[in-house]
């Protein structure tokens, strides 16, 4: 079996976030490689290593120049070669899973691991797109995965609680925290990584323009009392913190 | 038509169902051209009280009453989906932003080479054009984005909208049959986290536990007490979970519950990017922290530099005065 390993670049969880010009601004930001979606590529290398007939492990970006840098991430964790189709154009989920249903096609790929909700877009919908335009099923929100034979079992998060399933593959999974621990590179797979494939694909073979546009973006923050209680006095500070929110801010009966 | 996806858990309707509505008369009203009738769609097994609840506040309503909806699963919902707005000529398909409805939604809108707003706090429709608000950047950024077309599928975040009112008549209902795929995810077991307490998602208080409460122990006296005394729900972050003190359904952040509450009380909690993007936009926020630094004070209204072992029961007591 081979898995396709779906790559976003975001920015750092504690990067500040700027707007220009009523978009958002990444130049100048830490970038790395999406947190949910580098428990994909760990839960590849993971599978492989227990013993789970996995052929290949490819990991796939779509995105900028830039984007490379999470592709040599993941091929210094341990994935055999890297897709990089870059373009400058931004295209919403729907839009990329064509992309990647495309890719998953032409490589012959049997898993695909996509973080559950990354951190650029917010957005959930990569994998169940990409899960729909090849017809296969899908599994959100897993934090336990294995693979036997044409079988995948595991368990994932659910509205009220969390489900164990058991599902045919092909099949796409989108994974998050609590699945596993990602590895960082070593050295010396950092160095071995640069001698691993990384090829260049152009997105004007794909087919697929955005189907979403971006009108605007602006950081909203709502504006905050701020209103310090002195805590020294625990009863005085408690009876204030109430009068407050009974009699100012009226959200306590 | 204008077909909104009921969503409804223990054969009772569910709140988010109400916002639904709301938005999808929000769609009709800003005068782009696209028109109703209000149209909801039920599906599920034994659902004649989700249909006449839905009927109240729906101009009219579509019941798929079907042995094989009895559960949920992403394959079966976006086939009826896809289906049903295909047949109806649905313009707009509204689904709850739930954990689920954004699981099925992107198929619904594959099946219906639709484009996709997802997660909206905000709709309107412009000509051919539908307009919708949402935060992106782990809810750091609003972004206004735009799709247009015949169809378009959006997904509601839970607490945007407010809840439709009941309509003087109540909409007709009608039954409907669908041509359901065998769905191929076999569910082995099943763990439902149950609570006594308001649903999260759907409570006007929130108390949340972070590690700074100390431990279990702590967490149930001090949490759960005060949850209990001022009649809210309990929320935990996601290393109060990791630590196996709460169960994952109380969780709220980026791999756990969005919330947006009247009052989001902050108990022991530092204020992690991620756990800011599920309860920043709470309408007044409480910290209660011995770290004066933590990133928590940042963004509340009401903040207590101090142990909360010593605050809570203070407060409990105060608050039963």
């Amino acid at each position: 079996m081979k898995i396709l390993t779906l790559v976003r670049q975001v920015p750092d969880a504690e990067a500040r976030v700027k707007i220009n010009a009523g978009a958002v601004d990444l130049e100048g930001t830490t970038l790395v490689i999406d947190g949910m979606d580098e428990y994909g590529v760990e839960e590849a290398l993971r599978l492989r290593e227990s013993g789970a007939n996995v052929e290949e492990i490819v990991a796939l970006a779509v995105g900028p120049k830039r984007v490379e840098d999470a592709l040599r991430t993941a091929l210094a964790m341990g994935v055999d070669r890297a897709i990089h189709v870059e373009t400058d154009e931004k295209l919403d989920p729907i839009a990329l899973s064509r992309v990647v249903a495309q890719v998953a096609q032409a490589e012959g790929a049997g898993l695909i691991l996509v973080g559950g909700q990354e951190a650029d877009w917010d957005s959930q919908a990569l994998g169940a797109a990409t899960a729909e335009r090849l017809g296969w099923p899908q599994l959100t929100w897993t934090n336990e995965l294995k693979v036997e034979g044409e079988t995948l079992t595991g368990r994932h998060d659910v509205d009220d609680g969390n489900e164990s399933f058991r599902a045919p593959l092909p099949a796409v999974v989108t994974t998050q925290q609590g699945l596993n621990e990602p590895r960082y590179p070593t050295l010396p797979n950092i160095m071995k990584a640069k001698r691993k494939e990384l090829r260049k694909d152009d997105l004007g073979g794909y087919g697929t323009q955005p189907t979403v546009r971006v009108v605007n973006a602006e950081i909203q923050t709502r504006a905050r009392l701020n209103r310090m209680i002195d805590g020294k006095d625990p009863q005085a500070a408690a009876a204030q913190l109430l009068d407050l929110l009974r009699n100012e801010a009226k959200v306590l009966a | 038509m204008i077909l909104i996806v009921a969503e409804h858990a223990g054969g009772k309707l569910a709140k988010a169902t109400l916002e639904m509505v709301t938005a999808a008369r929000a769609v009709l009203e800003s005068g782009g051209g696209r028109e109703g009738p209000v149209t909801v769609l039920v599906l599920g097994q034994n659902v004649a009280e989700v249909a006449n609840a839905a009927a109240a506040v729906a101009d009219q309503v579509l019941v798929a009453d079907l042995p094989g909806l009895a559960t949920y699963t992403a394959e079966t919902w976006a086939a009826a989906t896809a289906q049903i707005a295909g047949e109806g000529e649905a313009h707009t398909v509204v689904i709850g932003g739930s954990r689920s409805g954004r699981e099925y939604a992107p198929r619904v809108a594959v099946k219906l080479d639709a484009p996709y707003l997802e997660d909206a706090i905000r709709l309107t429709a412009n000509g051919d054009t539908l307009q919708a608000q949402r935060y992106t950047y782990l809810a750091r950024v609003t972004e206004t984005v735009e799709a247009g077309g015949p169809v378009v599928v959006v997904t509601v975040k839970p607490g945007s909208f407010a809840a439709a009112a009941p309509l003087p008549t109540p909409g007709e209902q009608y039954d409907v049959e669908l041509d359901l795929p065998a769905p191929r995810v076999e569910v082995t077991g099943r763990s439902v986290e149950k609570t006594s307490r308001v649903a999260l998602t759907e409570a006007d208080v929130i108390v949340t536990g972070g590690r700074g409460v100390g431990n279990s122990e702590n967490f149930s006296a001090y949490v759960e007490g005060l949850a209990d005394r001022i009649g809210a729900g309990v929320g935990a972050t996601r290393a109060v979970v990791d630590a196996g003190w709460r169960p994952y359904a109380e969780q709220v952040g980026q791999t756990g519950k969005t919330v947006q509450p009247k009052a989001y009380v902050a108990l022991g909690v530092s204020g992690a990017v991620q756990h800011l993007s599920g309860m920043g936009k709470s309408r007044y926020i409480v910290a209660i922290n011995k770290d004066a630094e933590a990133p928590i004070f940042k963004v509340a209204d009401y903040g207590i530099v101090g142990d909360v072992n010593q605050i809570v029961p203070a407060l409990i007591e105060a608050a039963g005065k």
